[in-house]
């Protein structure tokens, strides 16, 4: 019995290792990827980066442009943050099994959820880019509708977790469908949710970089600009700029999160 | 019997608590330095939000205009998606070639943050050497995939090359963080028997840690792959990766194609949806075993 | 008058679940009423159909006189708020204080907006406190939640359901996740509000000498009927009979070590 058990285990570790290696060998003729080139290149790239992709003394003259960029950039990930938790937030009860209105109301919820955070940032950018043009405002609505999708489901699964209790003793107690939400809903979900939207500003500015490129606004703008005129000490100034604004906020969400959850 | 008179008359009958605490203001408020940062978090990304809006760059756009303009091309774009520069076929090789992307880039990330995140992994690892990980792994997230891309791009020029190795470092970064914290989770007393008994590293490490972690392992992995995906889409349309990204570039930024911009964002939007629901099917399995 | 009156209730899961079938009994005011019966006979499901947290398929129940299936949305509020119900996990908000779990009991008299920004009357609040001292909950006024024990979370559950000013008490296995003692200190308390306050209780208990020792009358439940309804001294066959083949170490726990 016990052998059986281990050869039918072995049989299934073999034909597991057998299509993850048929998949692997499918995806590298796709994709066309030659991993001799790929390995070689490392060893080349960090000799570069070593030689060129360093700030050096002029470089610094571009600090006060650089930074501009990365405020606003900073700003645009906040700003659609903010506005996409308020709408997740409306979804998101509507969404929620413990205080949905109806079931009707609740697919139709998750289901608007579902479309916003499938539909790749990349796809908000290049959509938005031929209505709202190389300007803020298209990086905003990316990230927001984005943003909006994630968190309503983030939201959602919070209040499913955590407030169904809370939800019921009230209920029964004969409280209102809005009592209930800000005497049970609210004080229960608040903390997780705040810790989900610090979360969503973190990779904001991550993807900022992306989003900037694609619709020429913000960090990622200013870095393509340098990196494309071949002025490496410059972009690799901007890319020391991003990882410190992005450790700075880990840093500053981290401890809020210690404090609140 | 009043209600008030008979609470009076219950409380006679229990065994008296008094405290010493006495309650004269009956307040119900209790400020908490929790509360506190919670509403200094609030106020502060309001009042973040409401100065960003003011000073960003509007580029002399009307917002009215430009939101019943965009509500018009979304109207066009989904509601009559069409092919131009290619078919059908064509858009499901791209797709296929996108994931082909994603799951190069994933499988070989998985294998060699496995290793890492073992050493990277608080309580198989000793801490100078659990630290260092760590924080060069902070920063390698810090960075985004397509500006990990650009930079071996200048070694090993635009195209899949680039993006795998660059893809795969960010995938890396993520997975050392998620592998070594659930290894960290790994119950202390096992590797003390275990150690107990004689196991040398690698016999724990197989034994024990690996076998107890690999529902995590799995699912972190999993959804790692659904990320990867969307960084294999963008890596198409920003750095010349090929696949369904690089059409739905071409069809928004160099054909200005509406309805062709509808339909890859269909195919898109269809395989994020199915990937979506594996990695819900798969979770809601191995929380159940 | 009989307090409450439950006829020929029914209660359908999906197709063919049956979780109630017929159940019929009547409670009169004051009376402590235990029901025992294995897990999955339908105990909760009784009870939330009396409240009508769960909608029941068939059958009528009537509370203080009162139709509830006939009641619209308000009209089930005030209904509710003369029903305290307590519940085997606490069910309370454990991120708020022990006094702000308790002042959720009034919410079914107030307006939505007072409910919502929290504004209880000073009469309201004295006899929170008043309620959370007789509970022995004084030096936790101020503590949140999940600070707390498990037998001091039931009770603050048992002060935000007395707050209602009740009738009756609704209450879901109390003692299921509490220790010998803590369920002791919580059958007294139960006991004492149906005994002195005249509160009327219904208590679904999985432990049958809890039962036993506790209540002025036992209802018996397995696979959604009652099996037993009669005076707290069964027989071991009876105890069988409600139990079925579960019963086995249970019948030498019948008449147990808890005192009333
Ligand atoms: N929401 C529900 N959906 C479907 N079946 C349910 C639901 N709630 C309870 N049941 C079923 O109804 C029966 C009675 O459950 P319950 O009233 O919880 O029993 P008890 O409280 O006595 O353990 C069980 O078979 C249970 O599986
Ligand atoms: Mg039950």
């Amino acid at each position: 019995m016990r052998v059986e058990a281990l050869v039918k285990k072995r049989k299934y570790n073999v034909i597991f290792f057998a299509v993850l290696l048929i998949l692997t060998l499918t995806s590298i003729v796709l994709t066309e990827f030659d991993a001799a080139k790929g390995i070689t290149s490392i060893p080349r790239a960090i000799r570069w980066a070593t030689s060129n992709f360093y700030p050096d003394i002029k470089s610094l003259e571009k600090i006060p442009r650089i930074w501009i960029k990365l405020r606003e950039t900073i700003f645009l990930s906040i700003a659609a943050t903010t506005m996409a938790a308020i709408c997740a937030a409306f979804l998101a009860l509507l969404g929620s099994k413990t205080t949905r209105v109806n079931r009707l109301l609740g697919a139709a919820s998750r289901g608007i959820s579902s479309i916003f955070r499938n539909i790749p940032l990349t796809a908000w950018a290049l959509i938005l880019l031929l209505s709202f043009g190389q300007s803020s405002l298209t990086g905003f609505f990316a990230l927001f509708f984005f943003n909006f999708g994630f968190l309503a489901r983030a939201f959602v699964d919070t209040i499913d977790e955590v407030s169904s209790d809370g939800v019921e003793a009230l209920q029964a107690a004969g409280a209102t469908y809005f009592q209930i939400i800000f005497q049970a809903v609210i004080p229960t979900c608040l903390p997780q949710m705040i810790s989900w939207i610090l979360f969503m500003i973190e990779t904001n500015i991550r993807s900022a970089t992306l989003i900037g490129i694609l619709t020429g606004t913000g960090i990622g703008f200013i870095f393509e600009l340098y990196y494309k005129s071949f002025q490496y000490h410059v972009a690799s100034l901007v890319v020391i700029f991003i990882i410190i604004s992005v450790l700075v906020i880990e840093f500053i969400s981290n401890y809020v999160r210690r404090v609140i959850l | 019997m009043n209600y008030l008179d008979s609470l009076e008359a219950l409380r006679t009958q229990f065994p008296s608590y008094k405290s010493g605490v006495t309650l004269h203001n009956y307040s119900i408020k209790k400020v908490t330095k929790a509360s506190i940062v919670m509403r200094i978090t609030l106020l502060s990304l309001v009042i973040l939000t409401v100065y960003g809006f003011y000073t960003f760059d509007y580029k002399d756009i009307r917002i009215i205009d430009a939101i019943t303009q965009a509500l018009t091309t979304f109207k066009t774009m989904f509601t009559q998606p069409r092919f131009n520069h290619f078919n059908f076929g064509q858009g499901v090789y791209q797709v296929a070639v996108t994931l082909g992307l994603t799951f190069l880039t994933t499988l070989i990330g998985a294998f060699i943050a496995l290793f890492l995140g073992l050493f990277a992994a608080q309580n198989l690892s000793s801490t100078v050497v659990s630290n260092a990980i760590k924080s060069f792994v902070a920063v390698i997230r810090a960075i985004d995939t397509v500006l990990w891309v650009l930079i071996f791009a200048v070694a090993a020029g635009l195209g899949s090359v680039a993006a795998v190795i660059g893809m795969t470092f960010h995938t890396i970064g993520y997975l050392i963080k998620a592998y070594s914290e659930s290894f960290e989770e790994l119950d202390p007393g096992v590797i003390e028997a275990l150690r107990g008994s004689g196991a040398n590293w690698w016999q724990i490490v197989f034994q024990a840690v690996i076998p107890s972690s690999a529902t995590s392992l799995l699912s972190w992995t999993f959804m790692r792959f659904e990320i990867n995906y969307a960084v294999a889409v963008a890596m198409g349309a920003a750095a010349g990766a090929g696949g369904i990204g690089f059409e739905l570039f071409m069809a928004g930024n160099h054909y200005y194609d509406l309805r062709e911009v509808g339909l890859i964002t269909y195919f898109i939007l269809s395989v994020a949806i199915v990937l979506e629901l594996v990695s819900i099917r798969l979770k809601l399995r191995l929380n159940t075993h | 008058m009989n307090l409450l009156e439950v006829t020929n209730l029914s209660k359908q899961y999906g197709h063919d679940l049956l979780a109630l079938q017929n159940i019929s009994f009547s409670v009169q005011n004051g009376e402590f009423v235990a029901v025992i019966g294995p897990s999955g006979a339908g105990k909760s499901t009784l009870l939330r159909c009396i409240n009508r947290m769960i909608d029941p398929t068939d059958g009528e129940v009537v509370f203080d006189g009162v139709q509830m299936s006939k009641l619209k949305k308000n009209e089930l509020r005030m209904q509710r708020r003369k029903i305290g119900m307590i519940f085997q996990h606490y069910n309370l908000v454990s991120r708020l204080t022990v006094i702000e779990n308790v002042l959720h009991g009034r919410l079914g008299y107030k307006s939505t907006f007072a409910g919502i920004v929290s504004h209880y009357g000073k009469d309201e609040k004295k006899q929170a406190f008043e309620i959370i001292e007789m509970l022995g909950l004084t030096e936790q006024v101020y503590k949140r939640c999940d600070q707390l024990s498990g037998g001091q979370k039931q009770r603050v559950g048992i002060a935000r359901a007395l707050i209602q000013n009740p009738r009756m008490m609704l209450c879901d296995e109390p003692i299921a996740s509490l220790d010998p003692s803590a369920s002791k200190v919580i059958m007294d308390y139960l006991r004492n509000i149906s005994t002195k306050l005249g509160i009327t209780c219904l208590v679904n208990l999985h432990q049958v000498d809890v039962a036993l020792n506790y209540a002025d009358r036992i209802i018996g439940v397995n696979k959604g009927k009652i099996v037993y309804d009669g005076p707290p001294n069964l027989t071991p066959e009876e105890v069988y009979m409600i139990y079925g083949s579960a019963a086995g170490d249970l019948i030498f726990d019948v008449g147990g070590q808890h005192a009333s």
